[in-house]
């Protein structure tokens, strides 16, 4: 049940895409007709910034494919779920920071985690983790700079265990 | 087969995994591909004025806007670093960005159901609200701590 849904989410994601890629196509043709200079216009504008973000994204397809090589989901869970303390804070750093895929894959496993007792904070810190993406990084830098990449970086894994320290909060009170 | 022989014969290749890679940034294309045309279009048909409007240039209303952005935006990360890093050429304070960045990878609204499914909808609350909460702090924290550095 739980795969078929998953499955049925992972089909949906590419449709969707294309109705957006060819709702912007249509936006386009509608402003030829409209006025055809400014179109151009865009199109150019468009292109050098495709071109500009270019090798970052060879980089992003380098990274990404180092991250799968060397990252396992099972490793990163048997390491979560066994961690407590402050180990447990540092693994669902790292594990959150270094897992790849799309998030609804994971669902199911941060579930059987719940379920098993891992901390909802913990949970919670994995999450936040996830948005540092490591092979995006390029990206990141090329746009804002090796120095606010890092500063980012350094305020998004506080962030997350801040939020994670107080959702162990919330459920104790609760 | 012992166990250490599974998991060796489950490892994939580099080339497997890189091929693996590309057909996910494959998958992220056509938003990235819509993404870059719709900048191309919003700069030559929308004036810098309107976007300065409505951005006021004051950073807690600006970082406020931008994380309420990001929270109801969906999508990869690559697509909110373009977004951000021309709003941030057309002039958009690096508060609102930042925070309409971090909002965008941290608030998941679009996820809300499935993440519901499998860990409660009260978890799911608490964690998205404080998401946004903190969204607000890292933009303001890392945008006054990129001041002092330069």
């Amino acid at each position: 049940m739980k795969q078929s849904k998953d499955t049925k989410n992972k089909g949906n994601k590419r449709p969707y895409s294309m109705y957006f890629l060819a709702f912007v196509i249509v936006l386009y043709l509608v402003l030829l007709v409209i006025d055809q200079k400014k179109m151009q216009e865009s199109l150019i504008l468009s292109w050098n910034l495709l071109v500009r973000i270019l090798p970052a994204m060879a980089f992003i397809i380098l990274f990404m494919g180092i991250m799968h090589y060397a990252v396992r989901p099972g490793t990163v869970m048997k390491y979560m779920g066994k961690a407590a303390g402050g180990k447990g804070w540092f693994l669902a750093v790292l594990t959150g920071i270094f897992s790849h895929g799309p998030i609804y894959a994971w669902y199911p496993l941060l579930k059987e985690l719940k379920t098993q007792g891992a901390r909802e904070g913990l949970i919670a810190v994995f999450l936040y983790n996830r948005a540092i993406k490591i092979p995006l990084l390029p990206l990141l830098i090329y746009y804002f700079g090796l120095a606010y990449a890092i500063v980012l970086l350094f305020y998004m894994v506080a962030a997350s265990l801040i939020e994670g320290v107080m959702i162990d909060f919330i459920n104790k009170g609760a | 087969m012992t166990d250490k022989e599974k998991s060796k014969q489950k490892q994939p290749t580099f080339l497997a995994s890189l091929y693996k890679a590309a057909k996910s940034f494959a998958r992220m294309l056509p938003v990235m591909i819509a993404v870059i045309l719709l900048l191309g279009l919003l700069r030559t048909l929308v004036p810098k004025e309107t976007i300065a409007h409505v951005f006021t240039g004051r950073w807690l209303p600006d970082t406020l806007l931008g994380s309420a952005i990001g929270s109801v935006s969906a999508g990869n990360a690559v697509t909110s670093y373009i977004i951000g890093g021309e709003l941030l050429k057309e002039g958009i304070s690096l508060f609102a960005v930042t925070a309409f960045i971090v909002a965008w990878v941290t608030v998941g609204i679009a996820q809300f159901p499935l993440e519901a499914s499998a860990l409660g909808k009260r978890f799911v609350c608490v964690r998205n609200g404080l998401s946004f909460l903190l969204s607000l702090l890292v933009g303001i924290a890392t945008t006054a701590t990129m001041m002092v550095i330069k």
